[in-house]
């Protein structure tokens, strides 16, 4: 039996989702964000955005996805992983224990106060972690389907 | 800044690590030297911490600034900065043995960022001071344990790997049920506060319960009977840089956790708990050696042992008297770094050898005598022949044996070290002084191994050291032991900070 191919191609996706591509990486920017003080966070954010990830890959094809995402998921997963550990390290500099969040607020011009804090950036570093971990699993699979 | 972030450190350095050496995946030499330079950095940094350790007393750690019984601590004693050492001492010398053994097609599928996480689990599991928190750190060292083992993909691998897998989770599984259950009895999960907190209740039977929970997650672990045979199928199975940290690390991480527990928590009804810890350690010991003379594969022969010296190191605790405990904690220092070494002179013999097959195997001692005599050192040390390292460590344990009247225990330590010998000798005279079955094999023997020669000698060197200077050795295990039995003082040093 000849396997069948996986193909999905279609006008109605393909521009759909040109429109949806930016708005869910918005979306998942936003999910980040807010995860400051209200539901959200990294996890989610970054699912979501491997879900644009995948949704590329539906519309197009596997190199089209792996062209918009230019690095290896798993060098993500790294890049992710090494500023969730960094985030653990600023408050030895002003003689905190290990871990302890630290707030900087910066006061900008046009849009007011800008939180920064290291709970953001470790939160950046699980939202990068969880794109290249969900998209080393989509692209394994679609590695396997290409071959 | 002060000296308490020495305490984060063996976790934080091997994690920065195995994600920095994740975003170089394809550049292989940037991975080597990452491998390298990170653990013997690792390695300066546990030694510090043992130093400090001994010097100025428990460290305690409280992450994140949240006070003690409710945030996560990182304690460090002296078991858990002895136990950091030994782990980055095992790292460094897997790393540096890696560099010419591992193939490039591991290095891509992430063979470095997976050595360096398991030594971020097995450094985390031995300094956390919270039992929610040890849990995770079993998992993080699991998993990456899980994908070393099956790195290469050859069916035997996948074999041994479901075994390991299975009984792991179910292992898993019952720690996660007994830290439910301590839970809800106490209503935390800091260690020093259900130690004060379990000591007070009025009802100890539910105590005792817990602790079997424990003594069974923690058993299987650490490999001891009479679920020990995940051991066995699985850890001759992957590349041999990976069995050698395997083989001194991971079930010492079960060890380690017995011996927490056990001297921490579960100390009030040791009549039942200590009295089951005794047979386990019997039997272990003795199903170990007796699995490992019917074996003729060297790594198989190797795994076996693991299983007999878990059972000695069990009997230190089990007896549970100070010299018994020194003797324990001397057994692991010992065992971590013969075992590991002993696993890397297999991986050496079968590049000069072209086997594992002690059949198969003949005339090294002819053509490599340097490699015979790195072999016999950790394998007379392995046995306990004086003056090398083992000697001492069992020593102690029986002479605790003795004076505790344990003469079963005794009785069966005496005998398995003789078996022990004469397994040792089984190899010797197969792989090293027969004469070579083929005339000349037709093996490419690898050139290049200067590096790996450099490695073993190392870790035999220690072991060498570790017997003939033995006093400081001694001294150390010594003060691991009186904190061990004065659980107070690691009670006071968590908790009592938090009150100014």
């Amino acid at each position: 039996m000849k396997p069948r191919r996986f193909n999905m191609r279609s006008l109605i996706l393909n521009t759909g989702s040109s429109l949806l591509l930016p708005l869910l990486v918005l979306f998942s920017l936003f999910l980040l964000l807010r995860g400051h003080d209200e539901p959200g966070g990294g996890f989610i954010g970054g699912l979501v955005a491997a879900a644009a990830v995948a949704l590329k890959l539906f519309a197009e094809d596997y190199k089209a996805a792996r062209d918009m995402l230019r690095v290896h998921p798993l060098q993500l997963v790294g890049i992710g992983l090494v500023l969730a550990a960094v985030a653990s390290l600023p408050p030895l500099f002003v003689g905190e224990s290990f871990f302890t969040a630290q707030w900087w607020s910066l006061d900008l011009p046009i849009f007011g106060e800008l939180k920064l804090s290291t709970p953001l950036l470790f939160d950046i570093g699980v939202f990068l972690g969880v794109i290249g971990t969900v998209l080393t699993v989509v692209f394994t699979l679609a590695e396997a389907e290409h071959s | 800044m002060d000296l308490e972030v020495l305490v984060a450190l063996p976790i934080i350095i091997p994690l920065l690590l195995g994600a920095l050496s994740l975003t170089v995946l394809s550049n292989h030499s940037a991975q080597r030297w990452l491998g390298a330079i990170g653990t013997a950095l690792l390695l300066l940094c546990s030694v510090w911490l043992l130093l400090h350790t001994r010097e100025v007393g428990i460290q305690v750690l409280e992450v994140g600034s949240w006070p003690a019984p409710f945030g996560i601590v990182l304690v460090s004693d002296m078991l858990g900065a002895i136990m950091v050492v030994l782990a980055s001492i095992t790292g460094f010398a897997t790393a540096l043995y890696s560099l010419k053994t591992v193939r490039k097609r591991f290095e891509r599928f992430g063979y470095y960022p997976l050595l360096h996480l398991l030594l971020a689990g097995v450094n985390g599991a031995f300094l956390t001071g919270d039992i929610f928190n040890l849990y995770v750190w079993f998992e993080v060292l699991l998993v990456a344990s899980f994908a070393l083992l099956i790195l290469g993909g050859e069916r035997a691998q996948m074999e041994g790997a479901i075994k390991y897998v299975t009984l792991n989770l179910l292992s898993s599984a019952l720690f996660l049920t007994a830290i439910g259950l301590t839970y809800g009895l106490v209503g935390t999960l800091n260690m020093a506060d259900i130690a004060v907190k379990m000591a007070s209740l009025e009802d100890q039977k539910m105590v005792t319960v817990i602790a079997s929970l424990f003594l069974i997650a923690f058993a299987i672990k650490a490999a001891a009977f009479p679920l020990f045979f995940w051991l066995p199928a699985s850890y001759h199975t992957p590349q041999v840089a990976v069995s050698a940290i395997f083989a001194g690390l991971l079930t010492k991480v079960g060890v380690y956790a017995l011996y927490r527990v056990f001297t921490l928590i579960f100390t009030a009804d040791t009549g039942f708990t200590h009295e089951i810890l005794l047979w386990i350690a019997i039997f272990t010991m003795l199903t170990g050696v007796l699995g490992a003379a019917a074996q003729f594969e060297v790594r198989r022969i190797l795994s076996f042992h693991i299983i007999s010296q878990i059972g000695y190191m069990i009997l230190g605790l089990a007896l549970f008297t100070p010299l018994a405990l020194i003797g324990g904690v001397f057994y692991i220092m010992h065992h971590i770094i013969v075992k590991a070494n002993l696993f890397l002179v297999a991986g050496l013999m079968y590049r000069l050898g072209g086997s594992f097959e002690l059949k198969k195997l003949g005339g090294l001692y002819r053509n490599h005598p340097g490699l015979a005599v790195l072999f016999l050192i950790p394998a007379l040390s392995l046995a306990g022949v004086p003056p090398l390292s083992g000697f001492f460590a069992k020593f102690i344990l029986i002479k605790a044996g003795v004076e505790a009247s344990a003469w079963w225990a005794v009785g069966v330590a005496l005998l398995v070290g003789l078996l022990t010998l004469f397994s040792m000798i089984k190899i010797w005279n197969e792989a090293f002084w027969k004469a070579s079955p083929e005339p000349n094999p037709a093996v490419p023997a690898p050139t290049r191994n200067a590096l790996l020669y450099w490695t073993i000698g190392l870790l035999a060197a220690m072991t060498v050291c570790i017997g003939l200077f033995a006093q400081p050795i001694y001294q150390m295990a010594e003060m691991a032991a009186a904190q061990l039995l004065n659980p107070a003082g690691y009670i006071e040093a968590v908790l009592g900070g938090t009150t100014p």
